[in-house]
């Protein structure tokens, strides 16, 4: 029996790690140092970051925010910022050329604007979608001003409409289709022959209405919002159509919704935005003409739209056919399948590429500066023609590309969260 | 023939059009149809009515009257006595160019960055993330100005090459000039017998790819891996080299050198086209950077662990396992990246580059005023470019994706 | 089906975009403009002195006060007018498809825009013409020299075909470097990207001012080009295009005849026929010829001034520009504007 000389009785403690791998230390060379190639790039990083900021700090660190025009700025100091530009014209870079006591209104909408999304996004408040439904009206009020009776008469119209498509519905026929389409030519005959008398009335019992402002004041971040916003929630319903027509078996249809996403997504946006700018004019009745923002938001619509049929398409083609097959064989209809079955699945599941989408669009409503629209990219250039700030450049861009980078980074943060949170509950 | 008939207890009623499932279809696109037709009329109606109305018509002749306007980068001959078609054709390799150019730079970069995303280095991949989101984030209009001020301001004049002591001097032994009206590089002369050169290192290029070729087979039949990079390289080089000497030197540089104003000879490339180049690039390459990574992350982790475990180094685990199984993943969304850029270049006029758009849908159309006609002709011109890049991309899905049962 | 789908269509885009604002016909402008109560103007989106927003984002600039006054001259009131910006590239489709009721846009009056674009110049209202600017240290002296220059321009002008047609007339080659618009050229031009900036004299010249070593610069003699600026219409309706005539005719003759914006009350009992009728205190109401009230120029003259004070403080010293009137003079003081007879 050989002897065995030494028994450990108790547990050793487990000693600390040693220095290099816990901590600070231990974390720089696990993250940066690991390897010589490693350090090689972590080096070459440090240098690169050195390299970018050695210069900007400063220039943007001791910049002007008071001088009355780029001269003094020059004077006072030609090596750092002149940042008393966005001083200067910062309502303008936010609002365009609104009015400067109506700034308000805008706000106002924007913040409300945050209210009208809450019941979509999160289906506990989803009592409160009716706010979501008045929203639009209610923006176009704001913004444009006039009396609310002009907006509200869309609303009581379509009212009226749905009023009567239940009432016949329940009373007298059971056929959706000929109860559709009674509805249907009651609104338009409401909106040829009634509207105006009944906006002139309200006008009169009630008069409720802002100072009017035109299309041409508007410009700045509010004009890339409404033209962004009301793009891409106008191309919704357009864009599930067109999804829909391109998924049919029907040949005329598939045609028709292919060939439109086709050429809509073939050409660049700045020739469409053209199109409005220059060409629409030629496809409406003579003596037509109505104004360029309006025309720049229907282009921008009809663009968007061909773009979220192709994402929705995406969400369709994600279900498993076994979806359709069962709820036909359930014996639903074509469109009471899409309704409960097929699209709040394929909605859910492209709604990161629906937000992925309006960034898009947002980055895209600068363009809208190519067809003199003053946009933020536009009032830029139309600040550098004013005497007092010809020959600024950076300090305006910059400024621009940062406000633009706050809000398209929040919302892809916002879009890869929703990702996210749409894995885990596969 | 009998049997196919309706059944007679079902008479036809005309609300069975629309009820009727049997027709609705049918019907449902009679009807969407003669609305097209009659809106697609209706358009062409006003424009016709509106044009009369302007005194104008609709020709194309414009294209064959003299431009009288000069485009500063022309792939083929053009002057100012050119036709506007031949001004539009310059735009349209112009916008091509700038394309290709982009698209390259795009890729290299994207997969790059895409890769370095994911690397252990935290400060690398902290730096490609900002890259990635800073361009995506902000709009790529903004980003071609930006870079175009960015290259006009910061780069010397050609007046600072000049004098005893100059503020600035070339580089690399004095063949390439950068400077804030472009860059210049040499430019090679072909002179006497480059024909034969060319023609032997065309020849050694396919004998490297034939024995590549067999190299691989070999490997996949014995897997003994059989070492070609230096039997290329030196099949490459020592012919081609050879004849160089034999031949007299045929293929000689052009450098830029200064004279009057400007550099002259050499390749010029603007500014205009480096910027634009250079911002689409950027622009596009954090996309596919995301793109890169999405694809390498689809990969399941167990497979490069089962390579890992096979012994495979890192490199060659994303070379010969992940990449190839991330490119079926990557290319589609990759190639329509390219369709996107090639569109975004429309936006060559923030910086004055001759794209088509600038010529054709620029100042031809100003200085003639056939806008209907131009415009017609622009989205011609990328509605094909689409068509062309979609049905590439339709034909890799048919053919590399792996097919679902 | 097609009038009703279009009366739908129509009503939902009015509904829906509040201001659409629908004109008539083409042919009687001034009636859809009187019905819309307020003037359309096509400007510049920027170009120093003749159209710009300042701080306060109003419009500024000495086309900007000639649709002043043509507003004032059919409302009685300036600020009854819209201004458009319209880069160079648009505002011609712009006024052919009826945005605009007038392009006041600094543009040049040449045979192929009246006949070929369809549209009938006003008049002249700025004497202009193409020059060369360069930085004295280059050592150029005249345009002769600029040999193998880079020369910086705006896309869309009339400069762009000049300059072709001169250097190719005196046989010397150049590389053009377009630009959008004033402001880039300029920064391209300071960076050392191009030799030479072209464009008219006139924004050469206040350009030049405002750099930061004036001296430094120079504006090279030649003036290779005529460019006659000045507003325009469309064509087909003569009674409109009448009325933006003499409007600008009537700020000329104002200047010549001394009346300015302060004294234009002191002139009801002179014994000048014509500024009677200009001013509408005499018995006859020519005015009423082309649809404007009696009192229509003494509105336009009182807006802003005479042509004079217009130019003073948009151009002239008072604005900063500092551009001097030359031929732009009356030509009763040596320039050669000249407006025809009041009558």
């Amino acid at each position: 029996m050989s002897k065995i000389a030494f028994v450990q009785k108790n547990k050793i403690p487990p000693s600390p790690a040693p220095i290099s791998e816990v901590g600070v230390i231990g974390w720089l060379k696990q993250n940066l140092f690991s390897s010589w190639f490693n350090t090689l790039l972590t080096l070459l990083s440090i240098y690169f970051i050195f390299i970018i900021l050695k210069d900007f700090i400063p220039w943007a660190w001791g910049g002007h925010w008071d001088t009355k025009s780029l001269r003094e700025c020059l004077d006072l100091n030609p090596d750092v910022a002149c940042f008393s530009v966005l001083t200067a014209r910062w309502k303008q870079l936010l609002f365009g050329l609104y009015p400067a006591e109506e700034y308000w209104r805008p706000t106002v909408t924007f913040i409300l604007l945050i209210f009208s999304i809450i019941p979509i996004l999160f289906p506990k408040y989803f009592r409160f979608f009716w706010f979501s439904i008045i929203y639009p009206g209610l923006a176009i009020w704001l913004l444009w001003g006039g009396s609310i009776w002009s907006v509200g008469i869309v609303y009581i119209g379509f009212f009226l409409g749905v009023l009567l498509f239940i009432l016949l519905l329940r009373n007298i026929t059971k056929n959706m289709v000929i109860t559709g389409i009674s509805s249907i030519l009651f609104v338009i005959l409401f909106f040829i022959f009634f509207s105006n008398y009944l906006v002139k009335n309200l006008d009169i019992i009630i008069p409720i209405s802002l100072p009017p402002v035109e299309s041409l004041k508007m410009g700045g971040f509010t004009l890339s919002l409404i033209v962004g916003i009301t793009g891409i929630v106008a191309s919704f319903p357009i864009g599930i159509l067109l999804a829909l027509g391109r998924q049919s078996n029907l040949p005329i249809i598939k045609m028709i919704c292919v060939g439109f996403i086709e050429f809509i997504r073939g050409v660049p946006l700045i020739t469409l935005l053209f199109v409005a700018s220059v060409l629409l004019n030629y496809f409406l009745p003579p003596g037509t003409n109505f104004d360029i923002v309006l025309r720049v938001i229907i282009m921008v619509t009809l663009f968007s739209a061909a773009y979220m049929a192709e994402v929705i398409r995406g969400g369709l083609a994600g279900l498993p056919l076994g979806q359709h097959e069962a709820s036909s064989s359930l014996g639903l209809t074509y469109w009471q399948s899409q309704r409960l079955v097929i699209m709040p699945q394929a909605l859910k599941i492209s709604i990161p590429g629906i937000v992925n989408t309006f960034i898009g669009l947002f980055k895209d409503t600068t363009l809208v500066s190519i067809i003199s629209l003053r946009d933020p990219v536009g009032l830029a250039s139309t600040i550098r023609a004013d005497q007092t700030w010809n020959g600024i450049y950076w300090e305006l861009y910059v400024a621009i590309g940062l406000m633009f980078f706050v809000v398209c980074f929040g919302m892809s943060q916002y879009s890869q969260y929703l990702e996210r949170k749409l894995k885990t509950d596969k | 023939m009998k049997a196919s008939a309706p059944p007679k207890s079902e008479s036809f009623k005309l609300s069975m059009l629309l009820s009727d499932t049997r027709y609705r279809g049918t019907s449902l696109q009679v009807i969407t149809f003669i609305i097209f037709v009659a809106v697609f009329f209706w358009l062409v109606d006003n424009t016709i009515k509106n044009l009369a109305l302007l005194g104008k018509d609709v020709s194309f002749n414009f294209l064959f009257l003299r431009a009288g306007y000069d485009i500063n980068q022309r792939l083929i001959p053009y002057t100012s006595d050119s036709t506007h078609g031949r001004a539009a054709f310059v735009g349209i390799l112009n916008t091509l160019l700038v394309a290709l150019v982009g698209c390259l730079f795009a890729t290299i970069l994207g997969l790059f960055v895409g890769i370095l995303r994911l690397s252990k280095n935290w400060l690398v991949a902290k730096l490609m993330s900002i890259y990635i989101e800073g361009f995506r984030n902000v709009p790529v209009l903004l980003w071609i100005v930006m870079i175009f001020a960015l290259l006009t301001e910061f780069t010397p004049a050609p007046k600072a090459f000049k004098g005893a002591d100059p503020q600035a001097t070339m580089l690399l032994f004095d063949s390439i000039a950068i400077t804030n009206r472009g860059t210049y590089f040499p430019a090679p002369i072909f002179g006497e017998g480059s024909f034969w050169l060319l023609l032997s290192f065309i020849l050694s290029v396919i004998i490297v790819i034939f024995i590549r070729k067999n190299a691989n087979k070999q490997k996949k039949e014995t897997g003994k891996s059989f070492p070609t990079f230096w039997i290329s390289v030196l099949i490459i080089i020592l012919p081609t080299l050879g004849f160089y000497f034999l031949l007299g030197k045929p293929i000689s540089l052009e450098y830029p050198y200064l004279k009057g104003f400007n550099f002259k000879d050499g390749i010029h490339l603007r500014n205009s086209f480096l910027a634009l180049t250079l911002a689409l690039a950027l622009y596009t390459s954090a996309f596919i950077a995301e793109i890169v990574r999405a694809g390498i992350l689809a990969i399941s982790k167990g497979q490069s662990e089962a390579a890992a475990s096979l012994g495979l180094r890192p490199n060659k685990i994303m070379n010969l396992i992940i990449l190839p199984q991330a490119l079926r993943i990557i290319v589609p969304p990759l190639i329509s990246n390219y369709l996107n850029l090639t569109k975004n270049s429309s936006l060559a006029i923030a910086v004055g580059y001759m794209d088509v758009r600038g010529t054709l849908g620029g100042i031809t159309l100003n200085q003639t005023g056939r806008e209907l006609e131009s415009m017609l002709l622009l989205m011609g011109f990328y509605l094909c470019v689409s068509l062309l890049i979609s049905s590439v991309i339709n034909y890799y899905n048919r053919s590399f994706q792996i097919v679902v049962r | 089906m097609r009038k009703s789908l279009f009366m739908v269509l129509s009503s939902i885009l009015l509904i829906l975009g509040g201001q659409a604002a629908f004109s008539g016909g083409h042919s009687v402008t001034l009636d859809d403009v009187k019905a819309r109560g307020n003037l359309l103007c096509g400007v510049s989106t920027g170009a120093p002195g003749f159209a710009t927003v300042d701080d306060s984002g109003k419009d500024v600039g000495f086309d900007v006060d000639y649709c002043r006054a043509l507003a004032a001259a059919i409302f009685g009131d300036p600020m009854a007018v819209k201004f458009v910006g319209l880069t160079s590239a648009v505002r011609f489709t712009a006024l052919a498809a009826g945005e605009v009721d007038i392009l006041a846009r600094n543009t040049t009056w040449t045979y192929s825009r009246d006949t070929d674009l369809k549209q009938t110049f006003l008049g002249v209202n700025y004497y202009d013409g193409q020059g060369f600017m360069v930085k004295k240290d280059l050592g150029v002296n005249s345009t002769l020299e600029l040999d193998g220059a880079t020369v910086c321009i705006q896309v869309g002008t009339t400069t762009e075909l000049n300059l072709a047609d001169y250097f190719k007339e005196n046989g010397m080659s150049y590389e053009p470097v377009p630009t959008a618009d004033n402001a880039e050229s300029q920064q391209q031009y300071l960076a050392g990207a191009c030799d030479t900036y072209t464009t008219d004299a006139s924004a050469l010249h206040g350009t030049r001012v405002n750099l930061e070593n004036p001296d430094d610069h120079l504006v090279l003699p030649e003036i290779i080009s005529k460019e006659p600026l000045g507003p325009l219409v469309r064509h087909g309706d003569d009674n409109w295009a009448d009325i933006g005539r003499w409007v600008l005719n009537a700020l000329i003759i104002a200047e010549e005849k001394g009346i300015t914006k302060s004294n234009i009350d002191s002139w009801k009992d002179t014994k000048d026929a014509e500024i009677h009728r200009l001013l509408g205190t005499g018995d006859d109401d020519i005015l009423a010829m082309v649809g404007l009230p009696k009192n229509a120029m003494y509105n336009a003259i009182k807006a802003g001034g005479n042509y004079g004070e217009i130019f003073e403080n948009n151009l002239g010293a008072t604005s900063g520009i500092n551009i001097e009137r030359g031929v732009n003079a009356s030509w009763t003081k040596g320039g050669i504007l000249y407006s025809p007879p009041f009558r």
